[in-house]
């Protein structure tokens, strides 16, 4: 079980979160080239290690926050709200 | 050796001590014409249908572990036809074909069992969408057939019909050649007849670097040395990624754990597949009599190859609901294999952009089934270097050029499909 630190709940069980996916993809220029956007709909990086990612505690407080774990191993090396977590605006 | 009654007597007078290897363990020689990642069932088919269908057959398939030990030995056995799409529908349906004739045509029994796949419909939204699907699947010319709730009860005693039912059944879609095949078979028997054939398969040989020069492939760095050549295919679906990045390349993928548990072996109570769309779930009956089932992703990025519990109470509990009768059982075993899933939910079986580099990958949970037919489009990729007209449309360009084939209809969300 993902015991997932909330950063405003605190260590809560993933029962209580759902998954949004990938934190390191950028909404391109509205005027990028379509490349560019193909990439963001549709390319990930997929990395095996440390993997920066979007959870929202939907059966608690609804914040979204970025949470970054290992996926070899699921350990969570931590977590923080979107404004804080780093690389995000 | 010929697998026979002839052999089986003449072993048995052995004691059985005597039967030879079923393939070879060479060591890799410096270049071959074609080499092939992943020894599952996938990157076997391949190099089996190479030496046979196209007369390539200095191969070699190099396996990190050993044969079928990924998701090969961790899929839940079933094989089926039943898609909506053209695409999916013509390429699945070869494989089913391949399937039928399989155990003939390896000299290996695979154990392929037609016993029905039935597709539970539980609403009236599930009905329409199963009749749609129906209709498109004879129009391919494939089997399909709508079962009423009455003829379900009585051909599946042990399924809760009742009108209060927790999941009340309206009926449901039944493929009837649809089944299960005995996955191991399946590594071992392509193993043995690609070995017959000359391929070499280099167990315990992982791949640490893809050599390319002037934008084509050269050759592949190995935990056993370089290999030489000018032909490289993936098929390592669930780290499709992870190679295609040796190359330089990033897929439409992400990786995620899928988890199937087996009960405790009991005799035979149920002599079909059936699944539940709406509830997440699916089940049948192994030979050896455990009950093997399954249902979702874990829904968050993994190569760790185990899941979590919350997964496993999901589909305990809409087994107990469709079958309150196995609330006696055990569940002896859960595991988990790590699915490339793409962000259509359909395969890419392909040229990738590097000159001599292919790939079979992007499976979702749909892998298995598609063994034979896999092995077949990717061996005459390979060979012709252009596709088979049955894995044309699984490009990777696709998503790009807004031809993606979402069966779902979910978008571009990898673990939605």
């Amino acid at each position: 079980m993902l015991l997932i630190p909330c950063p405003w709940c605190g260590p809560r069980s993933q029962i209580e979160f759902t998954y949004g996916g990938d934190a390191t993809v950028r909404r391109p220029a509205l005027d990028a080239p379509e490349d560019e956007w193909a990439r963001y709909v549709y390319v990930r990086d997929n990395p095996m290690g440390p993997h920066d990612e979007w959870w929202t505690h939907s059966s608690g407080c609804r914040q979204w926050c970025v949470v970054r774990r290992d996926t070899r191993t699921h350990e969570i090396l931590g977590s923080a709200e979107p404004s804080r977590a780093p690389g995000q605006a | 050796m010929k697998y026979s009654i002839f052999s089986l007597a003449r072993n048995a007078r052995s004691y059985h001590e005597r039967w030879p290897l079923a393939w070879r363990s060479p060591a890799p020689r410096p270049r071959y014409d074609a080499v092939i990642v992943g020894g599952g069932g996938h990157g076997l088919a391949s190099a089996y249908y190479l030496a046979r269908e196209h007369g390539i057959a200095n191969v070699a398939v190099l396996e990190k572990g050993y044969i079928g030990g990924g998701n090969t030995g961790r899929n839940t056995t079933i094989v089926r036809s039943n898609y909506h799409l053209d695409p999916n529908a013509h390429f699945y349906e070869l494989s089913l074909k391949l399937w039928e004739k399989l155990a003939q045509d390896l000299n290996f029994n695979v154990m392929y069992s037609a016993r029905g796949v039935l597709n539970l419909v539980h609403s009236p939204a599930d009905l329409d969408a199963a009749m749609r699907r129906g209709n498109a699947m004879r129009l391919n010319g494939i089997d399909a057939k709508f079962l009423t709730r009455n003829e379900i009860a009585r051909s599946i005693p042990n399924l809760d019909c009742g009108a209060d039912a927790r999941f009340p059944i309206l009926g449901g879609l039944l493929q009837p050649r649809g089944g299960t095949v005995r996955h191991d078979a399946v590594a071992w028997g392509y193993a043995r007849a690609a070995d017959a054939r000359g391929v070499d398969i280099i167990q315990q040989c992982a791949v640490t670097g893809i050599r390319i020069e002037s934008g084509a492939i050269a050759g592949v760095k190995t935990t056993q040395g370089f290999i030489a050549t000018n032909k490289l295919a993936l098929a390592v679906a669930g780290h499709s990624s992870h190679l295609a990045a040796m190359a330089g390349l990033k897929l439409p993928i992400e990786s995620h754990v899928l988890q199937a548990m087996v009960s405790e072996p009991v005799k035979p109570v149920l002599d079909t597949v059936v699944t539940s769309g709406a509830v997440h779930f699916y089940i049948s009956q192994s030979d050896k009599g455990e009950l093997v089932m399954g249902g979702d992703l874990d829904f968050y990025n993994s190569y760790a190859q185990r899941g979590n519990l919350p997964i496993i109470e999901h589909v305990v509990s809409a087994c107990l609901a469709l079958f309150p009768s196995f609330g006696r059982l055990k569940l002896m075993r859960t595991w988990g294999g790590i699915m490339d899933m793409t962000m259509d939910g359909s395969p890419i079986i392909a040229k990738l952009p590097v000159k001599g580099l292919y790939m079979t990958g992007g499976w979702c949970y749909g892998g298995f089934k598609a063994t034979p037919a896999s092995g077949f489009c990717l061996a005459h990729t390979i060979a012709r270097d252009e596709p088979h007209p049955l894995n044309a449309a699984f490009t990777l360009e696709r998503f790009a050029e807004g031809r993606t084939i979402d069966e779902k209809g979910a978008g571009p969300y990898a673990w939605a499909h």
